[in-house]
C-alpha cells in the first residue's frame, strides 16, 4: 500500500492496528538471478535499483541479522559531498542528489534533514587545506564555502570560538546542502521498496560459503540451505573480507570498531553538523533531542562490535573544548559498528576475477552518505556486467596499478 | 579495554600500546622481481581473519619495544605472546 496523509488519519481511526507489514518474510527460492550478500543501506539500495532501474526483479537480499542492524543502523546518519577528487565529488555528489528526492522516490519518509555540514580548520595547514577543498569541490559544482571565525560563530552561536583554546577555530568550510538523515528509514524505506518490485528479502540467513564452477559462481551456502545465483554481490561492509575468502579473493580491507555516542535529549540547541578532523569530533543533534556523537575507530582489527573506553575518552575531550556548555550533558548509550578500511579511504566497487562475483566494500567510515549512490551504481555493475561511469575508477585493480583515489583528506574525521 | 603482556613490563593496559597491524609480512628480496599484482598482495592485500590473527604491537609509552600477538578478533582474547622473527605458535611446525 501506498503511504499518504489520508491513509494516516484512516489509520489513526482504529489506533494504528491494522497497518500492514512492511515487507515480506518469504521462504528462499532455489535459486535466483541475483543475491545480494548483506541486508544493510547499500545491499537494499543495490536490489531496489536492480528491480527499478535494471528490470532485474528476481532478486534476494540474504542478511545474517536483520536488515540494518549492522553499520546502517550504528552510524551517525551524516551525509555530505565534500570530496576532493573527481572521481569520489561526482559520486558523493550523485548520491547527494538521489537523497534529495529520496523520501518521494521510496514514498518512505527518510527524514533527510539539509542542515548544513561545517568542517573546522584549527591551525594554518587546516585554513590551506580547506581553502584548497573548498575551491576544488566548486570546481567540480558542488557547493561549498569558507567561513571566517566570526562567520563560524554567527553560524552556530554555541562553539567556542575563544582564540585562547588550545585548537582555536580559525575557520571552517561550510556544505549547506548537506546533513543528516534517519538511518533506520533509510533501511525500512529501500527494503519496502524493493520487496513491492518483487526482490525476496532473507533475514536470520548467514552466508556460510559461495560455491563456484570453475571460475563461475552458482550460488550461497546459506543457514537456511543453498540458495543457487547466477550473479552474487557482496555487500558486507565489514564482513566483506571473510565473505572475499570464501570466494578465495584476498582485499586490501581491514576491520576496524568505529563507536559512537548519544546523550539524553535536550532542547534543540545545535541546528547544523559539526565536524572537526584536527581535534577529532564529529557532532550533531537528533529530532529527538539527544547529541549524536561520533569517535575515532579503534586501531587495531576487531569484528567484536565494541570499542575502547580511552578512545571515547579522547571523544568527549574534544567535544568539551568545542562546546563547554555540553560539559555536564548525561550520555545514554554507546556502540561500536565494524568498519571495512581500505588505504585509500576510497571504496571499492567492481567485478572481480571471479566470475559472477562483484564487490561493493570499503565505504569504511564513511559510506551512509553514499547509501543511495552505491546501491545506483552497483546495480548498474551488477546488471550490465560493467562499471558505471561514477564507479569505473573504484576498482580492486587500482590497487596495482596505483591509481588510488586518496580521500584521507576527506574521511580524516571519521564519519 | 586489553590488558597486554609487554614481554619486559608485564600487564599494562592498552593505551600505553600502538597498534602495528598483521604480522608476519615479509619484505620481498627482490622487489622489482616481482609484477604489480605480487607486489600490490604484498603492499595492500590483508587476511583481516574473523578469529585469531597474529599481529604486531609496540609498548610505545613503555620499552618501545616491540612483539607479535594472537588475539581473537571475535573475543579480543590474547592466547600467545612471541618475538618478532620467530614462527606463529599455533603454525610451528
Ligand atoms: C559509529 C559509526 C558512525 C558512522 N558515521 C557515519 C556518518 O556519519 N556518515 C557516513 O556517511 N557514514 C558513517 N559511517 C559509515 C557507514 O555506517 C557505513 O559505511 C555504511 O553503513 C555501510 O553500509 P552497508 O549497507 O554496506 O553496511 P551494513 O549496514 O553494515 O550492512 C552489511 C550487512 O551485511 C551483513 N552480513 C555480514 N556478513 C554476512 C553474511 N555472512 N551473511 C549475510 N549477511 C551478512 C551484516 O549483518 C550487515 O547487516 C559510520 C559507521 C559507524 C560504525
Ligand atoms: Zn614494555
Amino acid at each position: 500500500m501506498k503511504y499518504s496523509l489520508l491513509g494516516l488519519i484512516k489509520g489513526a481511526g482504529n489506533h494504528h492496528k491494522d497497518w500492514p507489514a512492511a515487507w515480506r518474510q518469504p521462504e528462499p527460492k532455489p535459486a535466483y538471478d541475483v543475491v545480494i550478500i548483506g541486508g544493510g543501506g547499500h545491499g537494499l539500495a543495490t536490489a531496489y535499483f536492480l528491480a527499478k532501474e535494471h528490470g532485474v526483479t528476481n532478486v534476494a537480499v540474504v542478511e545474517k541479522g536483520w536488515i540494518g542492524g549492522g553499520n546502517t543502523g550504528r552510524n551517525t546518519t551524516i551525509v555530505r559531498s565534500n570530496y576532493l577528487w573527481d572521481e569520489s565529488a561526482h559520486l558523493y555528489e550523485k548520491s547527494l542528489k538521489l537523497w534529495e528526492g529520496l523520501s518521494q522516490e521510496l514514498n518512505f519518509n527518510t527524514m533527510f534533514s539539509q542542515r548544513g555540514v561545517m568542517n573546522l580548520a584549527h591551525n594554518l595547514h587546516d585554513l590551506r587545506e580547506l581553502n584548497r577543498r573548498v575551491s576544488a569541490i566548486r570546481l567540480n559544482g558542488i557547493d561549498s564555502e569558507f567561513l571566517t571565525t566570526e562567520q563560524v560563530k554567527a553560524f552556530c552561536p554555541i562553539i567556542n570560538t575563544a582564540p585562547t583554546i588550545r585548537y582555536p577555530v580559525l575557520g571552517a568550510s561550510l556544505q549547506r546542502r548537506g546533513g543528516t538523515a534517519r538511518h533506520d528509514a533509510v533501511a525500512w524505506g529501500f527494503a519496502r521498496a524493493a520487496d513491492r518490485l518483487g526482490v525476496d528479502i532473507l533475514q536470520n540467513c548467514e552466508v556460510t560459503g559461495i560455491r563456484r564452477e570453475g571460475i563461475r559462481v552458482t550460488g550461497v551456502e546459506t543457514t537456511r540451505g543453498f540458495i543457487g545465483a547466477r550473479k552474487i554481490g557482496s555487500v558486507a561492509a565489514g564482513h566483506s573480507s571473510v565473505i572475499a575468502a570464501m570466494a578465495g579473493l584476498r582485499l586490501p580491507i581491514e576491520s576496524h570498531p568505529l563507536q559512537a555516542l548519544v546523550s539524553e535529549p535536550v532542547k534543540p540547541v545545535l541546528d547544523t553538523v559539526v565536524m572537526s578532523g584536527a581535534v577529532h569530533v564529529y557532532v550533531s543533534q537528533s529530532d529527538k533531542g539527544e547529541l549524536v556523537i561520533g569517535a575515532g575507530i579503534d586501531a587495531y582489527n576487531s569484528y567484536a562490535q565494541r570499542g575502547t573506553l580511552q578512545v571515547i575518552e579522547e571523544q568527549m575531550a574534544a567535544l568539551i573544548e568545542l562546546f563547554p556548555m555540553f560539559s555536564r550533558m548525561r550520555l545514554m548509550r554507546q556502540w561500536a559498528g565494524i568498519v571495512d578500511v581500505c588505504p585509500d579511504a576510497s571504496p571499492i566497487m567492481a567485478r572481480t576475477p571471479v566470475e559472477g562475483f562483484y564487490i561493493n566494500c570499503g565505504w569504511g567510515t564513511g559510506g551512509f552518505k553514499a547509501t543511495p549512490g552505491s546501491g545506483w551504481v552497483f546495480a548498474h555493475t551488477i546488471a550490465q556486467d560493467r562499471p558505471h561511469e561514477l564507479n569505473a575508477a573504484f576498482t580492486l585493480e587500482r590497487f596495482s596499478s596505483g591509481a588510488l583515489i586518496d580521500e584521507h583528506g576527506a574521511a580524516a574525521v571519521a564519519h | 579495554m586489553h590488558l597486554i603482556a609487554c614481554p619486559w613490563c608485564g600487564p599494562r593496559d592498552e593505551a600505553e600500546f600502538s597498534y602495528g597491524g598483521e604480522a608476519h609480512i615479509l619484505r620481498p628480496e627482490q622487489p622489482d622481481a616481482l609484477d604489480d599484482a605480487a607486489f600490490a598482495n604484498y603492499l595492500f592485500m590483508r587476511g583481516n581473519p574473523k578469529g585469531v590473527h597474529a599481529e604486531r604491537w609496540v609498548h610505545t609509552v613503555g620499552c618501545r619495544r616491540w612483539f607479535n600477538a594472537l588475539r581473537s578478533t571475535v573475543t579480543h582474547e590474547i592466547t600467545a605472546i612471541y618475538p618478532m622473527g620467530t614462527p606463529r605458535p599455533d603454525r610451528a611446525p
